[in-house]
């Protein structure tokens, strides 16, 4: 898969971030790294010309709650329905309904086993392939565990 | 009119029209081997190369911020390698490039070098065209600068920028490896760093050593914007050369043939024949000449 990894929003810590980064890239993947402080607006840029199949957003700030369901809004304007959002981070518990409501189709905490981050995409791939929606503008209800 | 068209030849055409998600997505097409055929063009290309750290991306980042500004659509074509381990590629150019996002003129697509069917650079040549076709004034390629296979593409590009870090001492490095002869500027980055000057004076003197040189050198910053004008005007001014296409037929069909071996399908066979130690190289050669023969 084309994954963009992304950081919206003003923090600066990008560890997290790189580390994704690599583990998808030892998974077979075809990471696009975007470095720090990400506009939704550049985010949707970078995804129509890059033509991603995933988007990954990595928020340590706490403006999750606000920037991650904005993302997922322009996405689907902006004829990127098709496209899965996973994020990542600092997120806590309470704030996971209102992102999946939004289209997040997964959120790895703190201490999540790379392998389960490979392990999604390839969920994500099999339901694509039977044709069940997993894209950010497509019918809200999966998300992993 | 849509009737009958292929979802390719739909995407071809709104790409053409302006629309950058259909531009996105064709790339990707062409990537996985579709061929679109679109009237001949004649785009304005650049090939940026040189070793990894020598700021490549930085300076493109630089050099297309102020194109934009004389109105000029720029497109660059970022390729970055493929582990051969995983096959998984990460491609992190577009970071060098700050701002580049924010702009309708610029449009950045990274690529890994993956066994690509035809080739990489056959493939290339067809985003090139389309890319052209649909507006983009410049088209730049950054390769990656280690590696024969993708420095080579580099010949698909009109005109050639070879960038240099200060820290080579030994720039002789670089003419050994053969960019050097290929380029049409040179130019020594980092010219905030101290060393750089030095860098700069003996890439002068190693080419001087050539009677029929004509490569341009400059010494710039891509940090700081000194000697980046200098450089613009260099580079517009650089007339398309008369050897390159030669030089991008052979690259076309080394790739084709690269391809033709990667993808026979006895490879794996010969391969661990030949570690082994059953059969000989030149056996192995033998082998994939005759089946070829007897297609």
């Amino acid at each position: 898969m084309r994954i963009v990894i992304a950081k919206p929003g003003l923090d600066g810590h990008d560890r997290g971030a790189k580390v994704i980064t690599r583990v998808l890239r030892d998974g077979g993947h075809e990471v696009i790294y975007t470095g720090i402080r990400k506009t939704p607006e550049e985010i949707i840029n970078i995804l129509i010309d890059e033509d991603a199949d995933a988007l990954g957003l990595s928020s340590l700030s706490g403006a999750h709650e606000v920037l991650i369901p904005k993302i997922c809004e322009e996405m689907r304007i902006s004829g990127l329905s098709d496209v899965v959002v996973f994020a990542g981070g600092i997120i806590p518990e309470k704030d996971h309904s209102k992102l999946y409501d939004s289209g997040v189709r997964a959120i790895f905490g703190p201490g999540t086993h790379s392998e389960l981050i490979i392990n999604f995409l390839i969920d994500v791939n099999q339901r694509k392939e039977r044709g069940e929606p997993t894209g950010v503008g497509e019918e809200i209800g999966w998300h992993w565990d | 009119m849509a009737l009958g068209l292929s979802m390719e030849s739909k995407l071809l055409n709104l790409a053409i029209n302006g629309d950058r998600r259909s531009l996105g997505k064709i790339l990707t097409k062409i990537e996985s081997g579709f061929e679109p055929n679109i009237s001949e063009q004649n785009p304005w290309t650049l090939g940026v190369t040189g070793p990894p750290g020598a700021g490549k991306s930085t300076l493109i980042g630089a050099l297309i911020s102020r194109w934009i500004k004389k109105g000029e659509k720029i497109a660059v074509l970022a390729i970055d390698p493929s582990s051969p381990k995983s096959g998984g590629a990460l491609l992190a150019d577009r970071i060098r490039m700050q701002g580049s996002e924010k702009s309708e003129s610029i449009f950045i697509r990274s690529i890994a070098s993956r066994n690509h069917p035809g080739g990489l650079s056959l493939f290339i040549g067809h985003m090139i065209n389309v890319l052209s076709a649909s507006g983009w004034s410049k088209i730049i390629i950054e390769t990656v600068g280690s590696g024969q296979s993708q420095t080579r593409i580099v010949a698909f590009a009109d005109r050639i920028l070879l960038v240099e870090g200060p820290d080579r001492g030994d720039i002789i490095q670089a003419e050994k490896a053969g960019i050097l002869e290929l380029a049409d500027i040179v130019t020594v980055n980092k010219s905030d760093i101290p060393n750089s000057k030095l860098a700069y004076n003996s890439l002068n003197s190693s080419l001087s050593l050539d009677k029929n040189n004509s490569t341009i050198t400059h010494l710039v910053s891509a940090l700081n914007g000194d000697g980046i004008d200098d450089l613009i005007s260099t580079i517009d001014e650089c007339p398309k050369s008369p050897e390159r296409e030669i030089l991008r037929q052979k690259e076309r069909l080394l790739s084709l043939w690269d391809s033709r071996l990667l993808n026979y399908d006895r490879l794996n066979e010969l391969l661990a024949d030949l570690s082994a130690g059953s059969i000989t190289l030149y056996e192995a050669v033998d082998i994939i000449d005759k089946e070829r023969m007897g297609d």
